[in-house]
């Protein structure tokens, strides 16, 4: 209770937040349309509105303050309006249907998940062949590190376009960017852990004269095992910001990233925000999973 | 096909060059460290060239070096107009506007407990969230110039950057704390002696993270719609009319914008963490 | 006001100390009384637990004792601690890694406002006190430490406050650099005349520092004997090989056996 309660309270917080601002964001929008209805508004000139404040809109037309919650289209929806529209289009609907989130959501998942099992993999034998090789360290690992200063999701539209070009489509190509994007932590944070071991344990084993394999198996992996996971939490996240931004050039309009793109051209804020609350419960239902997975793989190890 | 062998024998003897340096005596002085990767590097860049030539691969799908570079030259005017949008308008000040209020957020939660554990949490939950999704509407919001891809740029850093600040502010030991309570010493000679000095690494290292997310916010929401300049906007209008070369090129600007971006900030983090054990010589 | 003599500096009545914890209440102190004179140089001993580091951060005001009566200078601890009665030197140096030696001198300095000068001449002076005058510009990791321990003795004196808690500050270094560093604290004492209550576990070192030694043992932690040093003022090292200092030793080693056969 004591840990819960400063959480609920700032989640409150953002909430009360969030539903004072929607009468500021929409007043204009909103009395526009009550004017057009026959209301009464002031000013009633939508040129004198358009440049006067929106505080003062609200102060002036308090009776407006119930409809600007009720917007079709508003600039800011309503908790209660994304709520309702996550229920309409996850539940309400057949998961076949091109409306459904959790069809749209599956699109992009299916690419995470693809794109993270070959970045993760990659990842981790490119780690394996770091460490053991020299000149591979010395020739890969300055640029491993240094692509992560780098923007690399600024290349997913080309990677899309160029697959596309030699008759690459749907799955495959944003899964590529998402292994791509889950790829370098992973390396990163391998190579980190496997060089974990300090120089006594090394030397341990060195005593029992072990070999190289014997090292790595009893040694090596089970030490990078916390690294691992901790980069797999990063690892997951980038992917599926990869394969939402990997869905924005696609022009289908598929996927959550496709769900964001249409509601961006049609000025459907609604969509936007339920595709961006699915992404971000997919997104964290993701780093739960590898954080219990990580718990429970400690734990047999005997590491926490 | 004479090319193709010829990139193949490069490799080869790239990595035997390579092997023989790493396994070497010299292999941990200075200039054998540069010289290997700059050796891996300069291969990549050689072996594509001629198997963009030896296969013909035709420009839509990738330009050789040689073209990218020729484009990035005949093309600085235009990648300079992006690079002031994107990076300087974009990116910068959404950095400067976020880290600043993340870190005056972090010294006021880290004063009430409250607030500590309640944001705390919440900022971690947030940290690991797609927020490049919340582009399209603020760019709604902002509309298309600058002032909203530095929103964007605002909302990915903030959350990095105040996690990272508000353990900082924690990572004194209760030694020290004690030793600032024997001076009778208050909130502000603990906080600004005491508390910011031994918290500079993690700040470092969270403005360090976000050099990387600015640059991607400033891209990406240029993706949502953007005036007729900016990185991302020309990438994704160089894609479409399949100008590889021009994407390429921008690639190299965000590269180079990204690494110095990021290096000043770790030259900067030298300068002031000389005294951490991971930065003495 | 200045104390004379035989006034007593720190003065504790009965002094208790219950943590709450969440199994049973520890009895960190029980029944402690104890009075410190001006200029006396008073050591605790006893095995871990036994409330000699509690008390010393009692008498510090970081901790409050949950019953009984403590007065520093004629002040309640934390009264004292305000007024800056008193410098600490912990277990480890502690110094801050992104000062200079001389910067770290200057902290408490600089917290309680001395002048810029003053504080030039106050660091210049401790660190000829306590030898260092030639490394004031260097940062503690570059030093050993021995040397980083009498940086951070510095940095107590260096506001002249009269008292002086240790909380055994050699206890982390080894037994030559151990000798070394008492003997300059017992000349220090002798020159500035403060009052120090000095925690440590080692009887000789105790027995050659003090001119009283409080044995103390644990559950509850309470004082099990109080013993006045006849040793004389001027003390050498091999002071440690005289029949007399031998046989304090041995009371001491008595006292803390004694303290253990009732657990």
């Amino acid at each position: 209770m004591r840990k819960i309660f400063p959480v609920l309270t700032v989640v409150a917080a953002i909430f009360a937040f969030w539903y004072a601002a929607v009468p500021f964001m929409n007043v204009k929008e909103t009395l526009t349309g009550l004017e057009r209805a026959g209301a009464v508004v002031v000013p009633d000139n939508p040129i004198e509105r358009r440049d006067a404040s929106s505080f003062g809109l609200v102060l002036n037309n308090s009776f407006a303050i119930p409809a600007t919650y009720a917007q079709e289209r508003p600039r800011l929806p309503a908790p209660h309006q994304v709520a309702q529209d996550l229920w309409k289009t996850t539940v309400m609907k057949k998961v076949t249907s091109k409306r459904s989130l959790v069809y749209h959501g599956w699109i992009t998942l299916s690419a995470t998940l693809l794109g993270f099992a070959i970045g993760t993999g990659a990842g981790i034998i490119l780690a394996v062949g770091i460490v053991h090789s020299r000149a591979m360290d010395m020739s890969v690992m300055p640029w491993a590190i240094a692509s992560q200063t780098i923007p690399i999701l600024a290349i997913a539209p080309m990677i899309i376009v160029v697959l596309n070009s030699i008759g690459i489509q749907g799955l495959v190509p944003k899964a590529i960017i998402s292994a791509y994007l889950s790829f370098f932590p992973v390396v990163v944070g391998m190579v980190k852990g496997l060089r974990a071991p300090d120089a006594m344990q090394m030397d341990l084993l060195k005593t029992y004269n072990a070999s190289d394999n014997q090292g790595f198996w009893k040694l090596r992996l089970p030490a990078s095992m916390p690294y691992l996971f901790a980069s797999l939490k990063i690892g997951v996240a980038a992917a599926l910001v990869g394969a939402i931004v990997a869905e924005l050039p696609a022009g289908g309009a598929r996927g959550l990233g496709g769900r964001m793109l249409t509601g961006s051209y049609y000025g459907q804020m609604v969509q936007i925000w339920s595709a961006l609350v699915f992404a971000a419960v997919l997104a964290a239902s993701l780093v739960l999973l590898i954080g219990l997975a990580q718990r429970r793989a400690l734990k047999r190890m005997g590491l926490t | 096909m004479t090319l193709v062998i010829l990139a193949f024998v490069i490799w080869v003897a790239m990595w035997a060059l390579n092997t023989r340096l790493a396994n070497g005596p010299r292999a941990n002085s200075r200039p054998i460290q540069l010289l290997v990767p700059a050796i891996f590097g300069l291969t990549i860049l050689v072996v594509w060239e001629l198997l963009v030539h030896g296969l013909n691969v035709p420009l839509v799908i990738l330009p050789a070096p040689s073209h990218v570079v020729a484009t990035f030259f005949n093309e600085i005017p235009t990648l300079w107009l992006d690079f002031q949008q994107t990076f300087i308008k974009g990116a910068l000040s959404g950095y400067v506007i976020g880290c600043g209020a993340a870190f005056a957020t972090a010294i006021l939660v880290d004063r009430y407990d409250f607030l500590k554990r309640g944001l705390l949490p919440v900022g971690n939950f947030v940290a690991a969230l797609p927020i490049v999704g919340t582009a399209p509407i603020l760019v709604m919001w902002f509309g298309f110039d600058w002032q909203s891809k530095a929103a964007v740029v605002v909302v990915m850093v903030f959350f990095p950057m105040l996690v990272n600040t508000v353990a900082g502010l924690q990572e004194t030991t209760s030694m020290q704390r004690d030793l600032m309570r024997t001076y009778g010493a208050g909130y502000w000679p603990s906080l600004t002696k005491l508390r910011l000095p031994a918290a500079m690494p993690f700040i470092f290292n969270g403005l360090k993270i976000s050099t990387t997310l600015a640059l991607i916010g400033a891209i990406v929401a240029e993706f949502f719609g953007s005036p007729t300049m900016g990185m991302g906007f020309r990438i994704s209008t160089s894609v479409g009319q399949l100008a590889l070369d021009m994407v390429w090129a921008e690639i190299v600007v965000a590269a180079l914008a990204g690494s110095a971006f990021y290096g000043v900030v770790a030259m900067t983090e030298k300068t002031v963490t000389f005294w951490h054990p991971s930065q003495r010589k | 006001m200045v104390p004379n003599a035989n006034s007593s500096v720190i003065s504790a009545k009965a002094l208790d100390l219950t943590f709450q914890t969440a199994d049973a209440p520890v009895h960190a102190l029980k029944d402690v009384s104890l009075d410190i004179a001006q200029g006396d140089f008073v050591s605790f001993i006893g095995p871990s637990g036994c409330g000699k580091t509690t008390f010393l951060r009692c008498i510090a005001g970081l901790e409050t004792p949950t019953g009984g009566t403590l007065t520093v200078n004629g002040m309640t601890a934390d009264e004292a601690r305000r007024a800056r009665a008193y410098g600490y030197v912990f277990q480890a140096a502690g110094l801050y890694p992104w000062r200079t030696i001389a910067g770290n001198i200057k902290l408490p300095l600089e917290i309680m406002g001395y002048s810029k000068a003053d504080q030039n001449d106050r660091v210049a002076r401790v660190l000829d006190l306590v030898e260092l005058s030639d490394f004031g510009a260097k940062f503690p990791w570059q030093l050993s430490g021995g040397m980083q321990q009498r940086a951070s003795i510095a940095r107590a004196l260096a506001f002249d406050a009269d008292i002086l808690l240790m909380d055994e500050p050699f206890g982390a270094l080894d037994e030559i650099v151990r000798d070394h560093l008492n003997e300059q604290l017992l000349a220090l004492w002798t020159r500035t005349n403060k009052t120090i209550a000095f925690v440590t576990h080692s009887i000789p070192e105790a027995v050659y520092l003090s001119t009283k030694i409080v044995v103390m043992s644990p559950r509850p932690g309470r004082i099990t004997d109080v013993i006045d040093s006849p040793l004389p003022k001027e003390r050498p090292l091999d002071i440690r090989d005289t029949p007399e200092f031998i046989e304090i030793a041995h009371r001491v080693r008595e006292g803390l056996r004694a303290g253990h056969e009732d657990d």
